[in-house]
């Protein structure tokens, strides 16, 4: 078996982004701009902001109250898309929902967010599973209309 | 109570979910519905299916005598004294919408205080705030004790201003029993009026608004065996003919001219504008009559019983925090160091319905210190069988992610 497709690593790969989250904490410097994301179906509450530099995500960070499969898939989502372009994240952003949708999808693009990728077996978690990635379109997207 | 017979009338119990046999531990947001109502839903809508109120014509007399006949079951079910007193609305959120718009925000001044408390629905909520901010009266909470309202709560808040105390019998996440009749017979003293939101207790207890001088009372039809979209409120009759209709239309008034004069019809039918939702009152009707046909002193009894024996098991576990060890309802609980939402995943994937969440009572995190919790909530039809595999999936709270890797 490949480890991609060992649901112990990739089990791992979530317990460890949920116990430890990357970029998380919010910052609430100049230059920052936020999100919040809540919904009535998911209890999940995050705030997401981005740092830009021209056109590079110099910065990404987030904070909430969340389960594991919205703090892991987000800490995921900022180290993926951190230091990249728009464009490259949007790219990314585009693989990771053809993955959660049941589209082909480029893995390598994805690195450690495959561990998501059977979250169409649990249909109530894919709101949780893309909590994050949705606050990341919606920050980048709304950056270029400035 | 023969149980095994009660499951077989609901097709419900018969379905899986992941795999496993369902079981629904959800009963606060909506129960299952018996046979016998789908039955009654399906007769008229292939035996008997025209409008109500125009009865030119047989068939059109026979859909009135079942829809006021369903006014009728109503009116025994809550022990009303007049079937005139029983309105059908949309549920139990339609029917405090139309209290607080149709009673309130013609009745409150300025300066009037409405009592609440943090535990309320948001039902119970929401529509008292949009009230208060439109007439310039004021929201006033009551202390809980325990997480249940008192009677000393209610009093220390109440002033010579206050109007309107507004409150669930049975909260839907704590489970608690206001003690209404105190709480109203206090109020009456005070010239005040008492709303009772019913959602959580009409189905569950032996409900009777002569005996508790209930002023106004809210229930929905969908979460005692009933359809969805049917719900019901009880007013006194003076106070239905106090209350002004929130929506116009056909069939709520008797006249009216070109100059604006609108002679409206007595209640209920002046709130009953346009066509009823003639299904949703016949199968509410075939639920009630299920629910009589079982025994309310029977189903509080056996609740009790499924309650007491989950919290037992429950309690015997160490990775459980329980928030309402007493009461009557609903459990609220969280497996420890499990987020609401991840718990209620791993139930799903074996197979148990329970919710979670907030349970649309925002304000009462500022009361339990947790924002979301698990809620399991039983109806007479569930069994220990259910509960104990239950609990044994709160044993497997360390294994959470399995339900996400299935």
């Amino acid at each position: 078996m490949r480890s991609l497709d060992n649901p112990l690593i990739l089990r791992e790969i979530i317990m460890d982004h949920y116990q430890n989250p990357r970029n998380h904490g919010i910052v609430d410097e100049e230059g920052y701009k936020k999100v919040n994301m809540n919904s009535e179906t998911c209890i999940d509450n995050i705030d997401v902001e981005v740092k830009m530099n021209n056109d590079i995500i110099e910065d990404i960070r987030f904070d909430g109250e969340a389960c594991a499969i919205s703090t892991a898939s987000t800490s995921i989502m900022t180290e993926l898309v951190k230091g990249k372009s728009v464009e490259e994240a949007k790219a990314i952003h585009q693989q990771y929902m053809n993955m959660i949708f049941e589209k082909d999808y480029d893995e390598d693009l994805l690195e450690e967010a495959i561990a998501f990728k059977n979250t169409h077996k649990q249909a109530n978690r894919i709101k949780c599973a893309t909590i994050g990635w949705n606050a990341l379109e919606e920050l980048i997207s709304s950056k270029e209309g400035e | 109570m023969d149980i095994e017979k009660i499951r077989n009338d609901f097709p419900m119990l018969k379905t899986k979910m992941q795999g496993h046999d369902l079981i629904y531990l959800d009963n606060g947001a909506t129960t299952l519905k018996p046979k016998a109502v789908a039955d009654a839903i399906y007769e008229y809508l292939t035996c008997y299916s025209g409008n109500a109120h125009r009865g030119d014509y047989d068939l059109s007399h026979t859909v009135d005598t079942a829809f006021e006949n369903a006014r009728e079951d109503v009116r025994r079910f809550i022990n009303a004294k007049r079937v005139e007193e029983i309105v059908f609305t949309a549920g139990a959120t339609d029917s405090l919408n139309m209290v607080a718009y149709g009673y309130g925000l013609t009745h409150l001044h300025e300066g009037d205080e409405i009592i609440l408390n943090v535990a309320e629905h948001a039902s119970n909520t929401l529509p008292w705030f949009d009230v208060a901010k439109k007439t310039g009266a004021k929201i006033v909470y009551a202390p809980l004790t325990d997480g249940c309202v008192t009677l000393e709560g209610i009093k220390s808040v109440t002033t010579d201003k206050t109007k309107i105390i507004s409150v669930a019998i049975v909260s839907n996440v704590m489970g608690y029993v206001a003690p209404v009749k105190e709480i109203i017979k206090f109020a009456h003293e005070h010239d005040i009026i008492v709303v009772c939101d019913g959602a959580q207790s009409v189905p569950h207890h032996i409900t009777d608004v002569i005996a508790d001088d209930i002023d106004f009372l809210a229930f929905s039809g969908h979460k005692m065996c009933g359809p969805t979209g049917i719900g019901v409120l009880y007013g006194k009759y003076h106070l239905l003919d106090e209350t002004s209709p929130t929506r116009y239309g056909g069939g709520s008034n008797a006249r009216y001219k070109s100059n604006l004069e609108v002679d409206m019809k007595k209640p209920p039918y002046k709130f009953e504008s346009g066509t009823p939702n003639i299904e949703g009152a016949i199968g509410l009707g075939a639920a009630i009559r299920y629910l009589e046909g079982i025994g309310m002193k029977d189903i509080m009894e056996r609740e009790a019983k499924l309650r007491a024996y989950a919290i037992e098991k429950l309690k015997a576990l160490d990775n459980i925090t329980i928030y309402n060890e007493n009461g009557t309802g609903a459990i609220a609980f969280n497996i420890n160091n499990v987020f609401a939402q991840d718990g209620a995943s791993l139930f799903n994937a074996n197979g148990v319905a329970v919710r979670a969440g907030e349970h649309c009572a925002k304000l009462l995190d500022e009361y339990l210190g947790v924002r979301t919790t698990l809620r399991a909530s039983f109806y007479f039809y569930n069994t220990e069988e259910e509960i104990d595999a239950f609990v044994e999936v709160c044993k497997k709270g360390d294994d959470f992610l399995d339900a996400f890797f299935g």
